[in-house]
């Protein structure tokens, strides 16, 4: 009885700090999820007009806000690549702090999985959405509102396990 | 490295320099205000600074975010609410008691009070062997008594 009680209080933090290893401390949880997307109203890259945030509802979308001077875009590219041709998901580029010229050059040399790309030239799409580093992607539902944010680059265990789930349910 | 020191030495005229047009265009208040919003502000890249000490593009943003709000007239808690809707409680350095900060404000105070607990226990249990000591002495005194 004893030494019961240290034990005890020993198992119970050994629990606790292995619980806490395997969460990612850079990833800070967002507060927006299950809100409605922040409004916006941005102009387009390589075509006329602005897009909204009114524009992303009425059925789910990616928006993945990423740059050309972003190295984390480069290792997620292929994926949304992969994902925009052979799952046929609508995903929308948020190109974040960008130069426009610089972002074209970019999508030209890797391809592009988006069906739009916005220019978020300033950044302030960026803080209203709660970005602290590209890449970043949040998954909307029909409605516009936020389920689900990536924070880094989007990866096919991730797609597969927690993203693909969502879209599916939120098409309903 | 003569080089290396000078450049040290320039460090905090480049720091205050910085500083001096982060606060331009505000009055003494707005300035003491937004030099303490800055340093109660977390940077979410480089996650144990505040972003009045990071230099990352974010912190630099954040910054100028706070700056427009205080320029436009904002309250500190109005500043504070606007970030924590963007970026959750995590961007405060003295986050608000809520359900879920419940152990971290609460965690250390308990622990405190389970170590005093068991200081307690512990230092009882091994005052025992002295009563039973004093019960023999007496048992010791009888003895010898009825064998006067």
């Amino acid at each position: 009885m004893r030494y019961l009680i240290p034990v005890l209080i020993l198992a119970g933090l050994v629990v606790l700090f292995a619980a806490g290893l395997k969460n990612d401390p850079r990833e800070v949880p967002s507060p927006l999820i299950g809100k409605p997307a922040p409004a916006f109203n941005l102009k387009l890259l390589g075509e006329e007009g602005s897009y909204s945030n009114a524009d992303l509802k009425g059925r789910p979308v990616l928006v993945n806000f990423f740059a050309s001077w972003c190295e984390g875009c480069q290792v997620e590219h292929p994926v949304l690549l992969k994902l925009a041709k052979e799952s046929n998901v609508e995903i929308i580029g948020m190109d974040y702090k960008d130069e426009p010229a610089d972002a074209t050059q970019w999508l030209a040399r890797h391809g592009s999985p988006y069906r739009k790309v916005i220019l978020d030239h300033e950044g302030t799409a960026g803080l209203d959405w709660g970005v602290y580093g590209v890449p970043e992607t949040f998954v909307l539902n029909a409605e516009g509102v936020i389920v689900y944010k990536q924070i880094g680059p989007m990866t096919e265990a991730a797609w597969r396990e927690k993203i693909a789930p969502l879209m599916a349910g939120a098409a309903k | 490295m003569r080089t290396l020191f000078l450049l040290l030495a320039l460090l905090p005229s480049i720091a205050g320099a910085t500083m001096a047009a982060d606060v331009a265009g505000m009055d003494t208040s707005q300035e003491a205000r937004y030099r303490t919003l800055i340093h109660e502000l977390r940077c979410l890249v480089c996650q144990n600074q505040n972003i009045a000490d990071s230099d990352a593009p974010l912190a630099n943003d954040l910054r100028h975010q706070v700056r427009r709000q205080i320029l436009a007239g904002e309250s500190n808690q109005e500043i504070m609410d606007y970030l924590t809707q963007r970026y959750g409680d995590f961007v405060l350095y003295n986050p608000p008691f809520k359900m879920i900060t419940l152990l971290l404000w609460l965690g250390p105070a308990v622990l405190v009070l389970l170590a005093l607990v068991m200081a307690y226990l512990f230092t009882r249990r091994t005052r025992k062997p002295s009563t039973a000591t004093a019960l023999d002495e007496e048992k010791l005194r009888k003895l010898l008594d009825e064998n006067k």
